[in-house]
């Protein structure tokens, strides 16, 4: 039997737990009835196939297209930054490395994942972007390579860590019977741990791509505010995200078609980071406990 | 016997590599630091903590920003921690196989990954209009403590999964009812990692820009917050507007604002990372 105050105290705190869903459901009501109002008046099919981007001009175009290539750009500069780099350093860590060596440079790395994003954005600003225009021709003073490759930095210890700790639940058994065979410690990492701790990598990276489509401040400090179609890293592109940002620094009025765009925008990025989040969450359940 | 000649060094030159990445991402750290020193320091005296934002650069100071950063630290823990120590608790200790907690828990998982930017949007809707707070200090403090209460939950939970099952049956044998259990016994014990948890999500929440631009906070404001309902800058907005705008004198003065934030962000992540250790090394189950 339980006590009346117990049951109050129970409800309380179920209470706190139901805020997140309430977070959730409040995100999606959001989202949609903000845009719902904004496809009343821009079709879905124009918003999809249009090739600019021009809500604040007098010539007016809804198209995503050059917001979502931007994203893309920047996102895949950053996972090809970030991929080989965090994964070695995890093979590395897990496979090779000592004891205390691992000690001493995770907490390190971890420190990296706490520097707030607006200071890689002036580090992408200050530091790489006039590196990058001293080495290659025609980099612009706001360009996707810069940030894409300090977004790539940033998520290098996500990408490390999260391997490193698939890598590290292996059972030992698994590389003992690797080197049994006389396999090398780098047959073993590749040819055998690699495999095996496989699903654990790929959350690692679907998440990783995830915080790369959603990071605002780098891009909206170093990569610039130009929506337009190019496959040229060395460009200024503007991000979904970074768009979002430039309307809520301006002062337009709230209701209008220019307010209700940030919702359009927002919505197409809910959808991608939400869809990655769910993919990852199913691949970690279905595939985590295979070694256990 | 070639062959494992190969192997052998293919081996070694990959340790190699392994060491250089590693060593890459601590050079980054350390080049990123020295760069912000270097470009910074000079510009850090006393009344670059005392002025107000100003057009000239050199006049320009922090006062507003700190104190923003300070106001909207404190009211987002008001916030935060006892919802999100509460939902951990429940989550932990009460529903571990009902249906609405196997439903929190996905959903947990999911709002950990939404971008920061999106609250933003929630909150400028929720928070700014509907319960008409617009871009004050609260409407602030409300949309980070959603934004940072996934991370506490899931701490807490960490920290409350690592209490042995034997404290909570001795003290079920001794006729503590749940609650007496919780309160007496496991919270204490969990302690530690829960503060840490604490600690590390209001280290996030200091950090965070986008969600609060989105609401709609200015970054020139040129008065310190009085009350909760007042507008507010904070360090990462302040910078940003540094940084944002052409004239070297800003830049710099944005670099020795970085100082500040990356100093208080560390000292706060230290002493994370201490109060785990030393919680861990304190009890031994």
């Amino acid at each position: 039997m339980k006590k009346p105050g117990e049951r109050v105290i129970e409800g309380a705190l179920a209470f706190s737990g139901l805020i997140t869903i309430l977070t959730t459901v409040g995100i999606i009501v959001v989202l949609f009835s903000e845009s719902f109002t904004f496809f009343q008046q821009v079709s879905i099919f124009d918003f999809l196939t249009d090739t600019q981007w021009t809500p604040l001009f007098t010539q007016k175009h809804y198209g995503i297209m050059p917001l979502l290539m931007g994203t893309f750009l920047t996102t895949a500069i950053a996972i090809a930054t970030a991929l080989p780099i965090g994964l070695t350093i995890a093979i590395y860590l897990s496979e090779y490395a000592n004891k205390n060596f691992r000690k001493t440079v995770k907490p390190a790395l971890e420190l990296l994942a706490a520097v707030p994003t607006v200071v890689y954005g002036f580090f992408a600003l200050t530091v790489v972007t006039p590196f990058l225009q001293s080495i290659i021709p025609g980099v612009g003073s706001f360009n996707a390579l810069s940030a894409g490759i300090v977004m790539g930095i940033m998520i290098i210890p996500m990408i490390s860590s999260l391997s490193e700790d698939a890598l590290h639940a292996l059972p030992k058994s698994l590389r003992e019977a690797s080197f049994g065979m006389g396999a090398t410690p780098f047959q073993t990492a590749f040819k055998v741990a690699l495999p095996a701790a496989s699903s654990g990598i790929i959350v690692s990276i679907i998440l990783a791509v995830s915080r790369a489509i959603g990071e605002t401040m780098v891009v909206a400090i170093a990569a610039g505010q130009q929506p337009i179609l190019t496959f040229d890293p060395r460009d200024g592109v503007e991000t979904i995200t970074a768009y979002i940002v430039q309307v809520s620094l301006g002062d337009v009025q709230h209701g209008s078609i220019e307010y209700k765009t940030i919702y359009a925008a927002g919505i197409t990025l809910f959808l991608f980071t939400f869809t990655l989040n769910n993919v990852s969450y199913w691949v970690k359940k279905k595939y985590q406990e295979k070694y256990e | 016997m070639s062959n494992l000649k190969r192997n052998r060094r293919i081996d070694k030159g990959f340790k190699y590599v392994g060491i250089g990445c590693t060593l890459f991402g601590l050079l980054m750290l350390v080049i990123f630091i020295g760069n912000i020193l270097i470009d910074g320091l000079q510009r850090i005296d006393w009344d670059f903590l005392t002025n107000l934002p100003s057009r000239k650069a050199e006049k320009s100071g922090i006062l507003t920003a700190w104190t923003g950063t300070a106001w909207i630290l404190a009211l987002t823990a008001m916030i935060a921690i006892p919802l999100g120590v509460a939902a951990g608790i429940y989550l932990e200790e009460y529903g571990k196989k009902n249906r609405i907690a196997a439903m929190v828990e996905v959903n947990i998982a999911n709002l950990a990954g939404v971008p920061s930017i999106i609250y933003g949007l929630l909150g400028l809707e929720v928070f700014g209009r509907l319960m008409n707070l617009g871009a004050s200090l609260l409407a602030g403090a409300f949309t980070l403590a959603i934004l940072i209460l996934p991370i506490l939950i899931v701490a807490t939970r960490e920290a409350l999964k690592a209490v042995p099952n034997t404290l909570r049956e001795a003290s079920y044998a001794m006729g503590a009812t749940k609650w007496q259990t919780i309160w007496h016994q496991i919270l204490p014990a969990a302690g530690g990692g829960i503060l840490t948890g604490i600690i590390l999500s209001l280290s996030r929440a200091m950090g965070e820009t986008a969600p609060l631009i989105v609401i709609g906070a200015l970054a020139y404001v040129p008065f310190v917050p009085k009350s909760p309902m007042d507008e507010f800058t904070v360090l990462p907005m302040q910078i940003f507007n540094w940084v944002s705008r052409p004239q070297h004198e800003f830049l710099v003065n944005g670099a020795a604002a970085i100082i500040i934030l990356l100093l208080i962000t560390f000292i706060m992540n230290g002493i994370a990372v201490y109060l785990r250790n030393k919680w861990q090394k304190k009890i031994t189950w």
